[in-house]
């Protein structure tokens, strides 16, 4: 089973020891600059490609802002279509819920489609603990779940392992839990894939229940979206009876004519194909075709008090492309275990604290795990502000410290001496933001003196803060 | 109170003082898309899956060679009887309701589409009647899809307006661009994980 990121260490700490990790920063350096070349490459294909960039940050603005009306109207679809809909406050109710509907079955296994949302709730282990198998079934999740590991990047979550690792993993693991890699496998990909299709395929015909996330749910249709590239996704969301998908309340889009924007941001922005592989699209039960038990868990977990933050609600945007890993400079450095959740990167720095709250060692760092370099904004298909979040949670952490929390001073003061220790650090910091194509941009933040940054005394870049040291320092000691 | 009425009244509660975001008006740019055949043609071998064009009056053979050295292929009910008229006795085979397991050892697939687009070289499934429920197209190894020109559209909003009416009625869509593939092992991509690993794309030039 995965690992979940409970007690995670805050991220200056994980992010020292990911540095100290050769490999992991060799893959991610290899993969990050393979995605954003393969980017783009297709983003420049479309001519309007900002008027859809436009579009899908209004249709989503507009759902956001009228959230409990589309929410019925879901709900309304779904379950004309013969779905049944059950509602989640937090990932206790979503699993307890979920657990029951296994139980129901009578299934003592299911499996997953991968989905950041049952990441999330740590559903695996949740299962676990009623004695239900669930089977990751994206390649990926996979090598994750075989070698007893957490995911590194939204996208390719197994970045961080190597074809070498992989193998030993598979020859290890595989024949525990199933049909056994074949004998002599070597670690070309190929090879690799193949023993996962062989491992996988017999779990995928005799499966009674599958757990699936949505990319997008239509509000008027009652349409479940599931985007993929391997035909996992296809096969657990065809081949067993029971099908049930935990769908975020952001997941929505009103109308059935709104996908069309999506489905060109999407793909291009993710995985930079012109369109991924597979896109499967389904309405509650089709008679004869496909699971006739169909379940949909709506989840909050903490969405509505990112909806609450007048500022931070525009980060439910997100589709979950992870373009702006790709381009972040401190991303690539330290990879997405640093970040203590399944949301690392740009978005996770932003959307982590907002629907965790700001009281965790890990939930307070992440809004100064950035540069400020904006090249997350340009990458972002819907036009999430991140950079803007970014100072407006840093002030969230710093206003909370002042009511009497552990001393700002003693960090502030902790990072600006490391900064200044050695100058070799200043210019580290400002190549690392050249590699983001973005050198400070309109965010004149790069010139000033880092402060009150957790993040900056533990990594090459320190993260400004957003007012300079001096007034900082003023306001501070003349409390 | 139950979750539904406590998130809803929650989501309420965040938004008492948000300004409620008017629709936006759609954009739809138009495609210009000098030759739709040419280019969903070169956006589907992109992919590395095979296609190849023919008249109609051609296409039972085409079906036959792509299907060269296949036992058995099933194939849905609605598909017209010519299209596999220059098969061999006993290859194709009706869906008469096998099970996954019984499809998996069946060698290939045979359907129509629904919609093919060229600017992102994708196949569209509505499952109608000749292309059959959606394991018949996923669990056998090979893929044959026969789609004709007249069904071709230029890009993706085309294809979601012509597909509107399926998804009124309810029906799933499978939207298909090349063979499965997945790019996990240090980004490098590898056609052909749990979806047919072939895709042969049959496209008929209209009557
Ligand atoms: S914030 Fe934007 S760029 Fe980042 S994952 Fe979400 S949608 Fe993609």
């Amino acid at each position: 089973m995965s690992g979940t990121f409970v007690g995670m260490p805050a991220f200056p700490t994980a992010a020292r020891k990911a540095l100290e990790d050769a490999q992991l920063r060799s893959n991610l350096n290899h993969a990050t600059h393979t995605i954003r070349d393969k980017r783009a490459r297709v983003v420049a294909e479309v001519d309007d490609w900002e008027d859809l960039r436009v579009a899908g940050a209004a249709i989503k603005d507009e759902v956001l802002t009228n959230l409990d009306t589309y929410l019925v109207r879901l709900e309304e679809s779904l379950t004309r279509a013969g779905a049944t809909v059950h509602w989640a406050r937090d990932a206790a109710e979503a699993n307890s819920i979920i657990t029951g509907l296994v139980r129901e079955t009578g299934a003592e296994e299911v499996v997953k489609v991968k989905s950041m949302a049952t990441q999330e709730i740590g559903l695996n282990e949740a299962l676990e603990a009623a004695g239900i198998d669930a089977w990751e079934t994206d390649l990926a999740e996979l090598i994750v779940q075989l070698g007893h590991d957490t995911p590194s990047h939204i996208l390719v979550p197994a970045i961080h392992r190597n074809r070498a690792e992989i193998r030993e993993i598979f020859l290890r693991e595989m024949g525990e839990v199933g049909t056994p890699a074949p004998a002599g496998l070597t670690s070309s990909p190929p090879e690799l894939a193949e023993a996962a299709r062989l491992h996988l395929r017999e779990k995928f015909l005799r499966a009674e229940v599958a757990i699936s996330g949505a990319n997008f749910a239509v509000a008027d249709s009652g349409t479940l979206v599931v985007v993929e590239s391997e035909g996992n996704g296809r096969m657990c969301l065809t081949l067993p009876e029971t099908l049930i998908s935990v769908v975020g309340i952001e997941k929505i889009v009103p109308t059935w004519a709104d996908l069309d924007v999506f489905l060109q941001l999407l793909p291009r922005s993710s995985t930079g194909e012109r369109m991924n592989p597979y896109t499967s699209m389904w309405t509650g039960v089709t008679p004869g075709d496909g699971p006739q038990d169909v379940h949909v868990v709506l989840l909050d977990n903490g969405r509505t008090d990112a909806l609450a933050d007048s500022v931070g609600r525009q980060a439910l945007r997100c589709i979950r492309c992870s373009a702006c890993l790709n381009v972040c400079p401190v991303y690539e450095r330290v990879g997405g275990h640093a970040y203590g959740s399944v949301y690392p990167g740009p978005i996770g720095a932003v959307l982590n604290p907002l629907i965790r709250g700001t009281q965790s060692p890990v939930d307070k760092s992440l809004p100064y795990a950035s540069s400020l370099c904006g090249a997350c904004f340009d990458a972002c298909p819907v036009r999430i502000d991140i950079p803007e979040l970014l100072v407006h949670l840093r002030s969230r952490v710093v206003d909370e410290k002042r009511r009497g929390r552990p001393s700002a001073e003693g960090v502030a003061m902790r990072g600006a001496s490391w900064m200044f220790s050695d100058s070799r650090r200043w210019e580290r910091v400002q190549s690392g933001v050249e590699l983001g194509g973005k050198a400070l941009r309109n965010k004149p933040t790069l010139g000033r003196i880092p402060g009150a940054s957790a993040w900056s005394d533990a990594r090459d870049a320190p993260a400004p803060p957003p007012e300079t040291f001096r007034s900082w320092w003023e306001r501070e000691r003349g409390r | 109170m139950s979750g539904r009425e406590e998130v809803l009244a929650r989501v309420r509660a965040a938004l008492a003082d948000a300004t409620p975001t008017p629709a936006p008006a759609h954009v739809r740019a138009p495609s210009p898309v000098a030759d739709v055949a040419d280019l969903f043609v070169e956006r589907v071998e992109d992919y590395r899956a095979e296609v190849r064009r023919t008249a109609a009056a051609d296409l039972p053979a085409a079906v036959a060679d792509a299907l060269a050295g296949v036992a058995t292929v099933v194939v849905p009910d609605g598909v017209d009887a010519a299209w596999t008229s220059a098969l061999g006795p006993g290859v194709a085979r009706p869906d008469d309701g096998l099970d996954a397991a019984a499809l998996d050892q069946v060698g290939a697939v045979l359907t129509g589409a629904a919609v093919g687009i060229a600017v992102t070289g994708t196949i569209v499934l509505d499952h109608g009647p000749d292309q059959g429920r959606r394991a018949l197209s996923l669990v056998p190894d090979i893929h044959v899809c026969v789609v004709r020109a007249s069904q071709l559209v230029a890009d993706v909003p085309d294809a979601v307006d012509v597909l509107a009416v399926a998804v009124g009625g309810g029906r799933p869509l499978t939207w298909i661009s090349g063979p499965s593939a997945t790019s996990d092992i240090e980004l490098e991509r590898v056609e052909g994980v749990h979806g047919p690993r072939t895709l042969r794309v049959i496209l008929v030039a209209d009557a």
